[in-house]
């Protein structure tokens, strides 16, 4: 018998020792000061120019509505808010002091350059940019891989391609849904085979342009210049689109004969061939190439002034939970007299080849980011509630103060795991996915409920999420797996167990759940339940505080 | 004009309790939750009373996808337009309808056929809209939902459960719009996994603890942040989830209680059940209910689609009228079916039909509606898209509210400081009593 087919037997338990020294050795090394984590995008220093500009328009829009900015924000609230926007998480304990570490000047642009770093970034960001790309539908299956489209997103912006080109390529791309990722925006309008022109004419405008067509389909837009011809005319570059073993491609020519798009007329059900035609710029449209690529140049062209204010609207909408202008895809024309902050984001953004990882580094650098949520009216008893909320709507409205905003399910059960670590979940691995993957994570998301693909309008929260963050347990199902509030109670006790006094014990629980430190009345409060108190019975206390501080409203908005 | 704002301010979709002072009462006091059970609370003898003499509600079947209206309540048979679909007879002389309903056919003759809607919104988004509001997508302002004016204005003390219900998985389920995220239709996903989360998972003196904390750290995060605080409405969400976890009313979701032969009426499905919970929900006083059925988006394979979804809504359709006949409640209960549009009379290369938001069908009745009246007409060549006696949604809406007892032409302001009609249209008077 061959002494192997022991070692054979013990791997698993050999592989589990390493992985739990590997464990125990990382929690013990000191943390990397943070001025030793890497870093990309612009650096703090060319940025600043930029910020300036945004500023600039900022203030004169408050200026213009005689509208009093609120102060800054504490760092550590601002830190949280760059964590969830583009991680999906609060920071960790772990993070919160390596921050608290650095003592360069800038050091929340620092910060924002070493998230841009961490490849939970990547995965994250990509999954919010899916939303608005292919929704949330998982739609037909062999044809379409949600999961590899997300991928070759996240893979774009770890390599930081410039956003035309991607967009080029996803309205163009070729091949097969698996070799060539980017064709999934296609094939998620592709039906049992039939290619759905309607659902990419629209689709290609609300995402790329920020604009509603879809209402033209039928008549035309009650608002805006959009005529049903104009989008007849868009969806017939999608009219050559063919799908077939060597997966998409566009055949101008089909059995010794031209391939028109035609459509049957809601009126009169006949059958007219529809020409590719474009609503504005036809010079725009180069006279070479595919009908998908032409199409893909005029979307994208350096003169397309909606292209670049689409996209500014959607990342500031990404950073704050809200876009600037609202909704996020129905942008009104872009006005030749006047400009607007999504015309100074956007020229930014062409200025510099379309670069994403700029346009985040900016909207986080500007002075609305950083605004406190902190917002109060000088007393006055004579004012409405009505009265006093429309104050507070104009002020919101104008960016003068932060918005609180509902944390989107992902973020809370991604805030819950984070908080039940303490330590930064894996880095180097597709973290907050493996988590939604779970069967709890995903139970979790559905019944906390999804935005789906309207994810930035603005919701209140309801009695079903209420009851399931105070009362909920997501068991483990029969795959095993991790139960998030399981951990959290176990992490508790950990807490519990380190905290050499009181008041450090419910700071850390403050630090780890709210990232922030306790105030005195609430630290004086909670370490008066702990003080004399002992093992079990302590526990309970540090495990009630955790609940607290989750069902709080602090928690679950971002602010 | 009323002023919307004023009114939000304590017009929360909920109503108190009459009971005094409970166990459940003194755990919150404790709590420092100031919860207030001073106001009149839901007369017991209303539960039971029956007839005209109720307070109404409103029952919505929601299609969504569009159904088509030629498998359902406008069938034309024959090679042009009709499909598959067979035509069989009512006990209305005017009104044959699609043979894939067989029981709602026996029982149609109690409620009114439109078979003649027309919407302006071919896209599902847009349609739903539309179609649940009465209003066209506006970019400044979200209508509230039909069901939602009816939770806003017809209140009802002592109801401890949300007035405004929708049940099963909806896309975009019935909303509270300018009257405020708290008119937001009460989402139970799935009927029959009852209710989840209903329990604290800590013992009473540990449970007064972590609401008394809970009022520490709240209180914190408000100082300085009262406005936006209070307009979260995350502390009252919190407190109607506490109401709710404690109350009686929560039996209405049993239905367990229910005669086995009751539940096989409605069918072995969760809309079925759906269908039985909704009943039971307007006996406890809920004030509206939306029940959705989803898969009628048939661009292809539309008559299999059909098939489907007709076995899963027959029987539920049918025991709910006869079940709202047999126990008084159908005076004061409108039941409305209806989904965002309607299907095209052409059937495309796959066999599907497309969106068709022009001559479509729609069931109405209860409630102070006529019963047995058929309106409208569609061309049986499917070539003319408008159909005769062309009826809209708003008018439908207008209708529904006054035989609710809504003043269904009062003007609200909304937040942003416009007038708006709670309905824009007119009361069809041919439909009601």
């Amino acid at each position: 018998m061959s002494p192997f087919r022991h070692l054979t037997k013990l791997l698993p338990l050999v592989v589990v020792c390493a992985v739990a020294t590997i464990v125990a050795m990382a929690a013990r090394s000191p943390l990397p000061p943070a001025a030793r984590l890497p870093e990309v995008g612009v650096e703090v220093s060319d940025l600043k120019p930029a910020v300036a500009r945004v500023d600039a328009e900022l203030a004169a829009r408050w200026k213009a509505a005689n509208i009093a900015p609120a102060g800054e924000a504490p760092e550590l609230q601002i830190l949280r808010r760059l964590s969830l926007a583009l991680q999906g998480t609060i920071p960790s304990l772990e993070e919160i002091r390596q921050f608290e570490s650095d003592d360069r000047p800038d050091r929340l642009e620092h910060w924002t350059r070493r998230i841009l770093a961490d490849k939970r970034f990547a995965d994250y960001f990509a999954e919010r940019l899916a939303r608005g790309l292919v929704g949330k539908e998982d739609g037909q299956f062999v044809i379409y891989r949600r999961g590899r489209f997300i991928d070759w997103l996240s893979e774009q912006l770890r390599e930081n391609t410039p956003h035309d080109e991607m967009v080029r390529r996803m309205i163009s791309e070729s091949g097969l849904w698996t070799g060539n990722p980017a064709v999934n925006f296609v094939t998620a309008a592709i039906n049992e085979g039939d290619v759905d022109e309607n659902k990419l004419a629209g689709k290609t405008v609300r995402a790329f342009l920020g604009q509603r067509i879809d209402c033209a389909q039928c008549h035309d837009h009650p608002f805006e210049h959009w005529k049903q011809q104009d989008f007849e005319g868009l969806a017939a570059f999608y009219g050559q689109v063919q799908q077939s073993i060597v997966g998409v491609e566009d055949r101008p020519v089909r059995d010794g004969k031209a391939v028109e798009y035609e459509i049957e007329d809601r009126k009169t059900l006949e059958t007219r061939v529809v020409p590719c035609g474009v609503p504005f710029h036809p010079e725009w449209l180069p006279e070479e190439g595919s009908r998908r690529a032409r199409l893909a140049q005029w979307i994208t062209n350096p003169a397309n002034r909606r292209f670049e204010r689409a996209i500014a609207n959607r990342v500031w909408g990404l950073l704050f939970g809200r876009p600037y202008d609202e909704p996020v895809d129905d942008l009104a024309d872009p006005d030749d007299e006047k400009q607007d902050l999504l015309d100074v984001l956007g020229k930014d953004f062409r200025e510099h080849n379309c670069d994403l990882r700029r346009l985040i580094q900016v909207v986080a650098g500007s002075v609305a980011f950083r605004r406190a949520s902190e917002f109060e009216l000088p007393a006055d008893s004579s004012r409405s509630f009505g009265e006093e909320l429309a104050a507070l709507k104009a002020a919101e409205g104008s960016w003068a103060v932060f918005p609180l905003i509902r944390l989107r399910p992902e973020q809370v059960i991604g805030s819950i795991f984070q908080s039940s670590s303490m330590q930064t979940a894996d880095q180097n691995s597709h973290w907050v996915f493996r988590v939604l993957r779970l069967a709890q994570g995903g139970q979790f998301v559905r019944e906390y409920g999804d935005l789906g693909e309207n994810e930035l309008q603005d919701r209140g929260g309801t009695i079903p999420q209420r009851l399931l963050m105070m009362n909920g347990e997501l068991a483990s199902g029969p795959s095993g797996g991790v139960n998030p509030f399981a951990t959290l109670i176990a992490s508790t006790w950990r807490i519990a167990a380190m905290a050499s006094t009181d008041e450090s014990c419910v700071e850390t629980v403050y630090l780890v759940c709210l990232t922030r430190r306790p105030t005195g009345e609430e630290l004086s409060h909670f370490a008066e339940q702990l003080k004399g108190k002992q093992k079990s019975e302590r526990q309970k206390i540090v495990e009630d505080l955790v609940w607290t501080l989750f069902n709080s409203t602090e928690f679950s908005w971002n602010h | 004009m009323e002023s919307l704002t004023e009114n939000s301010k304590s017009g929360f979709a909920f109503g108190g309790s009459r009971e005094s002072l409970t166990r459940r009462d003194a755990l919150w006091l404790a709590a420092g939750l100031g919860l207030s059970f001073a106001l009149p609370g839901l007369d017991l003898r209303a539960a039971e009373t029956r007839g005209g003499e109720r307070p109404k509600s409103l029952i919505t079947l929601w299609m969504a996808g569009g159904p088509s209206q030629l498998e359902t309540f406008d069938p034309h048979p024959g090679p042009r337009i009709g499909g598959q679909t067979k035509a069989i007879d009512t006990k209305l002389a005017g009104l044959q309808v699609s043979h894939l309903l067989p029981q709602t056919a026996e029982q149609v003759h109690e409620m009114c056929v439109i078979r003649s809607m027309v919407s302006k919104e071919g896209d599902h988004e847009r349609g739903t809209y539309l179609v649940k509001t009465g209003y066209r997508p506006d970019p400044t302002l979200i209508h509230p939902s039909l069901g939602a004016i009816v939770a806003h204005e017809l209140p009802v003390a002592g109801v401890e459960i949300p007035r405004h219900i929708s049940i099963m998985n909806s896309q975009w389920p019935s909303r509270g719009g300018f009257l405020g995220d708290d008119y937001d239709a009460f989402k139970i996903l799935d009927p029959r996994q009852n209710l989840q989360n209903m329990k604290a998972k800590v013992d009473e003196e540990r449970q007064i603890r972590r609401l008394n904390d809970l009022d520490v750290v709240e209180r914190t995060f408000r100082n300085r942040r009262r406005i936006q605080s209070d307009a979260t409405l995350h502390q009252e969400t919190v407190r109607r989830a506490l109401t709710m976890m404690t109350s009686e009313q929560l039996n209405a979701f049993k239905v367990e209680n229910e005669p086995a032969e009751v539940r096989a009426a409605y069918g072995d499905t969760p809309f079925g059940t759906g269908c039985l919970i909704a009943r039971r929900l307007v006996e406890t006083g809920v004030r509206a209910v939306e029940v959705t059925l989803e898969g009628f988006d048939t661009h292809a394979k539309n008559f299999p689609g059909h098939v489907t979804n007709c076995a899963i809504l027959d029987p539920a359709f049918a025991a709910l009228i006869h079940d709202l006949k047999q126990r008084d409640l159908f005076e004061s209960t409108v039941l409305l079916w209806i989904g965002e549009f309607g299907r095209t009379p052409a059937i495309n290369p796959l066999g599907g039909r497309d969106h068709w938001p022009t001559g479509f069908s729609c069931v109405i009745g209860g409630g102070g509606f006529k019963s047995g009246l058929v309106i409208g007409e569609t061309d049986p060549e499917g070539k003319k898209a408008d159909p005769a006696d062309p009826i809209e949604i708003y008018d439908l809406y207008a209708t529904i509210l006054k035989t609710l007892g809504v003043a269904y032409n009062k003007e609200l302001t909304t937040p942003i400081g416009r007038p708006m009609a709670l309905c824009r249209g007119k009361p069809i008077g041919r439909l009601l009593v």
